[in-house]
Formats: structure tokens, C-alpha cells, sequence
């Protein structure tokens, strides 16, 4: 029991190991220690991340469908009011066209019944000078009978 | 063993054998005796040291932080307990606390463990090849348990105490941890309380300071020296056959229960330096 040189040789020795200690293993370990606990928390971060950004990408997809359902029956909306604009339109041409045919046909018509008028009036004439002749017997001049043939055949 | 039977015959002799150091320089004439060099205790220590040292060296050549082996999972355990000590008592520890506290508890639980290598196994080997070589094994001295010895507890508990002031100094400079010694723990308002609490005040910090490692040193030395003894005297019940079973019921509780303090010592050890040290760094204000 009694205190001799071993003591400074043990001294020596506790401080060399703790040197050693530290360097080659304290150091090390704690490292890859807090290394991996930063790693273990980086993960659950990104996985809950990954989470918030699957939520995200959720809702993101359904508002796209919604706008898509929107979009969508806005066009069929205005593909019908085009549809009966078209309908309208056509129908407005075709009236239009009908009625053109029409008059262009009662044109034709009134044309033709004067060119008729026209035509008869100009073999009332004739027929009357025929009819007197016939009638009276004897040749009709028709030149001196002119004023009252005009006057025949503009009554009809 | 011829060494053997002359012991058990006379259990004075066998045990005053058992607390011999192999020295250099002959017995220690005095308390300290600086030409004395007990080297079982030098060579034990150093050989446990190396063993540490060896792990060490080994599991942090190899760390892979994705998949530790069982070395490396059994040391980051350990490094896992002390850093969580050392972060609880001393939060702003600098990065030489944790070794410290790794080391006094690593190599003390080694050094203790000795302690239950049989009593006779290491002497009577030494005492074996003392003989081989012309020796008397009589005078064949080992005492293997380095902590049944002042010089290694006060080695460790007076490198504590280096540490416990350079903690001092480095917190509060060297003028402000030697003021320490005149204002604590007595705090004065005025001027002339404060000079009638100093030499109070004086004496009662370098009470406190060098109780600090001689309780340490005293403390390891006392539980293994005790241990040691204990384990000598079940070992003195070999003198008769008829005694050898409680012998070894003895023995075995007594290694059993001797597991436990062997590790506390260690615990107890490691956690008063970092009480130790991060008392040492706390200011004055921080009171």
C-alpha cells in the first residue's frame, strides 16, 4: 500500500489510451453513428415528402379531371349551339332559296303569259280579219281596219 | 505446485504472498517510495490496455455504418452509453470528455475484471516459471489485479484531477479559478465579509478540490482491495477437503456478486470525472 513510480507509468499509460481510444475509435464510431441517424432522418423526411407530394399530385389530378369534365361540357355546349346555328342558318338559306326560286318561276311565268298575251294578241288580228272576212265574204284591208283591230286586241 | 501447500499451512504467509507486487527496486521503504516500480501491476494494465486498444483499432477499421457486426454493434453500445452520460451531465462537453470517460470506464472494468481470474492461477503460473528458471517460488511475487493497487487508482484519479484543472483554467483562466478558492462556496455582499470569508472560503475549496481525486483513487482501490481479500480468504478454505464445497459456493457468489461491483466501480469512476469536469467548466455566474 504504498504509492511508488508505477503510478507516473500508469498515468502515462491512461493518457496514451485515451488518445488512441479517441482517434481510433471514439471519433470513427460516433461519426458513423450520428452519420446514419442523419441518414435515418433525411429518409423519413423523403418519405414524408414523398407522401405531401402524392397528396399533391392527388388533388392535382383530380382539379385536371374536373377542369377536363368542364372543359369538355363547355365544348359539347357549343358544339350544340353551333349544331342549331347551323340548323338555323341552313334554314334561313334554304327559305331564302326557296323563296328566290319562287319569284325567279313566278317571273318566268308572268314572262310567259305575256309573251302568250303577246302572241295571241298578235294573231287576234289576223283571226278577226279572218273571222270578218269569212263573215262578210269578201277581202278585209287590214291596213284601213287597223285602228279598230288594235283596239281588239288590246281588250284582251 | 510446491508453492502451494506451505501457503494454505500458513494463512498469513500465503495471503501477505498474494499482496506482494513484482517490483523493481525492492519493497517500498516508505507511503511513496519513487524507486520503486511494481511491474505486474505495469505489465497487466498495459497488456489489458493493448487488448482495448486492439478492439478499438479493429472495430473502427472496420465500421460500416449500413450493416455493424457484432463488434461494432457491442462498441457503439458502449460509446452509445458514455456519450449519453457525458451529453447528460456536461451538455457542452469539448470532444476530449467522451474518450476520457470511454477509457477510465473500458480499461477499469478490464482491470477490475482480473479480479475474478482465480486468486492462485497468475501467481502460481509466475510461481511455475520462476522455478523453471532456477528461482524460489516462494519468492515468486504477481498480484494481477491492478486496481488492488494505490499506484494505478491514483494514477487515474490524479490524471482526473490534471484534467479537473485544466477544465479550471481553460473555463475561467487562471486568475478567475484561483479567486474561485477565495469567494466559495461562501458568497459575501461587502467588502469586509469578503475578506473575512476568504480564509474560510480558501480552506474549504482545497478541501473540496483534493477530497475530489483522493475519493476517487481511494474509493476503486478500497472495493477491489476488499474484493481481492475476500476472494483470498474463500481461497484460504482449501486447507481441508472437507471445507472445499463452501469454498466453492463462496467463491462463486463471491465472483457472482463481485460482477456487479466490478462494473459499478467502472460506472462510478467514469460518471464522477465527468461530474468532475463539467463542474470544473461552469463559471462562477453559472451558480
Amino acid at each position: 500500500m504504498n504509492i511508488t513510480a508505477t503510478l507516473i507509468g500508469q498515468m502515462i499509460v491512461f493518457t496514451v489510451l485515451v488518445w488512441f481510444i479517441k482517434g481510433v475509435m471514439w471519433e470513427p464510431i460516433l461519426n458513423a453513428m450520428q452519420a446514419r441517424q442523419k441518414r435515418i432522418a433525411d429518409g423519413l423526411a423523403a418519405a414524408e415528402q414523398g407522401l405531401q407530394n402524392e397528396e399533391l399530385a392527388k388533388q392535382a389530378a383530380i382539379d385536371e379531371l374536373k377542369k377536363a369534365k368542364t372543359e369538355s361540357a363547355e365544348i359539347i355546349a357549343q358544339a350544340q349551339k353551333r349544331a342549331s346555328e347551323i340548323v338555323e342558318e341552313a334554314k334561313g338559306t334554304a327559305t331564302e332559296e326557296a323563296g328566290r326560286v319562287t319569284t325567279a318561276a313566278q317571273a318566268e311565268i308572268e314572262q310567259e303569259v305575256t309573251r302568250a298575251r303577246e302572241g295571241l294578241r298578235s294573231q287576234v288580228a289576223s283571226l278577226a280579219v279572218t273571222g270578218a272576212e269569212k263573215i262578210l265574204g269578201k277581202e278585209i284591208d287590214a291596213k284601213a281596219h287597223a285602228k279598230a283591230l288594235d283596239e281588239l286586241a288590246s281588250q284582251i | 505446485m510446491s508453492g502451494f501447500e506451505p501457503a494454505i499451512s500458513n494463512p498469513v504467509e500465503y495471503i501477505q504472498h498474494h499482496l506482494t507486487n513484482l517490483s523493481i527496486g525492492g519493497k517500498p521503504e516508505s507511503i511513496t517510495d519513487f524507486s520503486v516500480i511494481h511491474l505486474d501491476v505495469l505489465i497487466v494494465s498495459i497488456i489489458l490496455a493493448g487488448i482495448f486498444a486492439f478492439f478499438a483499432k479493429k472495430v473502427g477499421d472496420n465500421i460500416d455504418p449500413d450493416n455493424p457486426g457484432p463488434l461494432q454493434n457491442g462498441a457503439e453500445m458502449i460509446v452509445e452509453f458514455v456519450n449519453q452520460q457525458v451529453q447528460d451531465i456536461f451538455p457542452s462537453a469539448d470532444k476530449m470528455v467522451g474518450p476520457i470517460a470511454i477509457t477510465l470506464f473500458v480499461w477499469i472494468i478490464l482491470m477490475n475484471a482480473m479480479d475474478l481470474i482465480p486468486v492462485d492461477l497468475i501467481p502460481g503460473l509466475v510461481a511455475g516459471i520462476y522455478g523453471l528458471f532456477g528461482g524460489d517460488p516462494h519468492h515468486a511475487y504477481f498480484k494481477a489485479v491492478p486496481t488492488t493497487n494505490l499506484d494505478t487508482t491514483f494514477g487515474l484519479a490524479l490524471s482526473v484531477f490534471v484534467l479537473i484543472i485544466y477544465y479550471n483554467i481553460k473555463s475561467k483562466g487562471v486568475a478567475g479559478w484561483l479567486k474561485g478558492f477565495f469567494f466559495h462556496p461562501f458568497v459575501a455582499k461587502g467588502t469586509g465579509a469578503k475578506i473575512a470569508l476568504a480564509i474560510p472560503n480558501l480552506l474549504m475549496t482545497l478541501i473540496e478540490e483534493i477530497a475530489k481525486p483522493v475519493s476517487l483513487g481511494l474509493r476503486l482501490f478500497g472495493n477491489m482491495f476488499a474484493g481481492e481479500l475476500l476472494f483470498l480468504l474463500i481461497a484460504l478454505m482449501a486447507f481441508s477437503v472437507w471445507a472445499m464445497p463452501g469454498q466453492v459456493i463462496l467463491g462463486s457468489i463471491w465472483a457472482i456478486f463481485h460482477i456487479l461491483v466490478i462494473t459499478l466501480q467502472a460506472f462510478v469512476f467514469m460518471l464522477l470525472t465527468i461530474v468532475y469536469l463539467s463542474l470544473a467548466s461552469q463559471t462562477h455566474d453559472d451558480h
